[in-house]
């Protein structure tokens, strides 16, 4: 089976900015794969070079078995792109944005209603509604709607979910899970950690580089230090107290507890809350946990920071 | 009990037969964070808008930071920060140019502006960008700086909406250390997010569905009454059954 998307070596300048240095990966047909990864890393950069709206300076990618310089108009017949910044015409209605790029792909609505049938009985009710009138999550549902209306064999979503409310979003990857059944492949950025695992696998960006690809679960291997949740009722000042513990190597707001690294290989957890009860916390508990993948993110983010940036 | 900072009784906004926001009630007391959420469409943006003078209500009585939002718009408007991730700072301006921009707008001296400007782009690590196109830095460090911004004038309570939107998880935390400091300075932060784990770092959260406060409580408590082991999961149990959540 050909993969869907392979990228080998892609590297991209503008001005003195490096946005990908050497980027590598492959996605087989029909997965969900994510790309992590802060804002400056380079993911709008990639996605627009796998679009062939952007030449890259060196390496070269595929899409469905196409090269992304030479055969750019065969790949935008076949891919669906969702870019990042809302790029519908906010002064054409729900129904007229979707007939129209219907018509530039050279299909019809009806014609491929099957497919975002899902979506689109959610936008229904608005559909004589002004683009730009709509909320930031049905916005984003139309956006799907029309980069799928031409039946793509793979989607390209830059941030889809980017802005919008947690019940938006859980509803949009339900969608998401429905497309990869129908063997469509999904390459998808988030800023969102929650979303990550979602994921079949996951690419983490830095600096326009590819920290580390694998599943969900397998990339939380890579935290290697013990972990623990600690707990006060407050918060803040635990976490400002812990910061200054000799042997405290991160500590991190984590919900509605405190994730704490130490500097030794084999921490016991008494003695750091014997050592929170001296500094005034009588009620601290901490407790092993595992890592999960927004704990390796950060890990990853802070060990790939180059020292000037760490100042 | 001192007076709280911000303080609503039935706040409502009509736009002809439709209720953006439908008799709120609540009460912020001074230092305070306090986290505002609500899925897209519930009224959080008009209610906002009406804490921050920018909008007069219908009907209803709302007081912040002592002044009333019908008669006294424009002494909120200069007694209050602000900050949104999309209009808050301008990105063909350098980090210098919007903060004396913005130092000049709340009416502060030139010795002042020239004072704080030194001080702050030194705090916040950007004196080497200072003369910088604000639209060539990090995300991150742009909300930092919005985030200084709307505090220059001092104000006793600062509005930020959706202030992380888009950044890195670590990114974020540091943000967030802001409005802790900021917090335990006495500043009373009124947050918007979408990122539920940062609802636990609120002292009391209220969420909005379809234009009333559906639950306003300490992070635990809310999850407590409403028997779910996340804001997350409490914030979907709330706003998923809305009747509004497509406009």
């Amino acid at each position: 089976m050909n993969p869907a998307v392979t990228t080998e070596n892609l590297s991209k300048r503008f001005g003195k900015v490096e946005a990908l240095r050497g980027i590598s990966f492959c996605v087989p047909e029909a997965e969900l794969f994510g790309l992590i990864g802060a804002d400056g890393a380079g993911k709008t950069t990639l996605f627009r070079i796998l679009a062939t709206l952007i030449l890259p300076d060196a390496g070269n990618a595929s899409l469905l078995g196409l090269d992304t310089v030479k055969s750019y108009r065969a790949i935008r017949t076949r891919i669906g792109y969702m870019p990042g910044r809302f790029s519908l015409y906010q002064d054409l209605s729900v129904e007229e944005n979707l007939n129209f790029f219907a018509t530039v792909f050279g299909t019809t609505v009806k014609e491929n209603y099957e497919l975002i049938r899902d979506i689109y009985v959610q936008l229904e009710p608005f559909r004589s509604r002004r683009a730009g009138q709509l909320s930031g999550g049905m916005k984003q549902k139309l956006a799907l709607c029309c980069a799928l209306v031409h039946r793509p064999e793979l989607l390209l979503l830059d941030e889809p979910t980017t802005g919008v409310d947690a019940v938006s979003r859980q509803e949009f990857w339900q969608m998401l899970g429905r497309l990869k059944q129908q063997g469509i492949t999904i390459l998808v950025s988030t800023p969102y950690m929650d979303e990550a695992s979602l994921c079949d696998r996951v690419a983490f960006l830095q600096e326009g580089r590819v920290l580390a690809i694998d599943t969900p679960t397998g990339i939380t291997t890579l935290f290697r230090k013990p972990l623990f949740a600690v707990r006060s009722r407050d918060k803040h000042r635990l976490i400002t107290k812990l910061r200054t513990y000799e042997h405290a190597a991160s500590v991190f707001a984590f919900g509605d507890s405190v994730h704490y690294t130490d500097l030794r290989q084999s921490p016991e957890p008494h003695e750091l809350k014997a050592w929170l009860k001296t500094e005034g916390f009588d009620d601290a508990e901490a407790e092993p946990v595992k890592p999960g993948i927004e704990d390796t993110f950060m890990a990853l983010m802070e060990s790939g920071e180059s020292p000037e940036e760490n100042s | 009990m001192p007076e709280p900072v911000i303080h609503t009784e039935k706040l409502s906004k009509r736009f002809g037969s439709f209720t953006a926001v439908d008799e709120i009630s609540f009460s912020v007391s001074a230092g305070e964070i306090f986290g505002f959420l609500g899925a897209n469409g519930a009224g959080k943006t008009t209610a906002m808008k009406m804490l921050t003078g920018l909008l007069a209500p219908t009907s209803g009585q709302a007081t912040v930071a002592g002044f009333d939002v019908y008669r006294q718009s424009e002494e909120i408007k200069r007694n209050i920060g602000y900050m949104s991730q999309r209009f808050s700072l301008y990105d063909d301006l350098t980090p210098r140019e919007n903060i004396r921009f913005f130092g000049g707008i709340y009416g502060l001296g030139k010795a002042e502006i020239t004072a704080k400007c030194d001080q702050m782009l030194e705090s916040l690590e950007l004196v080497k960008v200072r003369d910088s196109r604000l639209s060539s830095l990090p995300l991150g460090w742009k909300q930092k700086l919005a985030f200084s911004v709307a505090l220059l004038h001092e104000p006793k309570l600062v509005f930020l909406d959706e202030p992380t939107g888009g950044v890195d998880p670590v990114t974020r935390r540091r943000f967030w250390d802001l409005i802790y400091k900021a917090a335990s300075d006495g500043i009373t932060v009124f947050v918007t997010t979408h990122y539920m784990d940062e609802a636990e770092y609120c002292d009391r959260v209220s969420i909005m569905v379809d234009g009333k406060i559906a639950a306003l409580d300490t992070p635990e408590a809310l999850k407590g009454s409403f028997g779910t082991a996340t804001m997350n999961d409490l914030f979907i149990k709330l706003a998923r059954p809305a009747i509004r959540s497509g406009e």
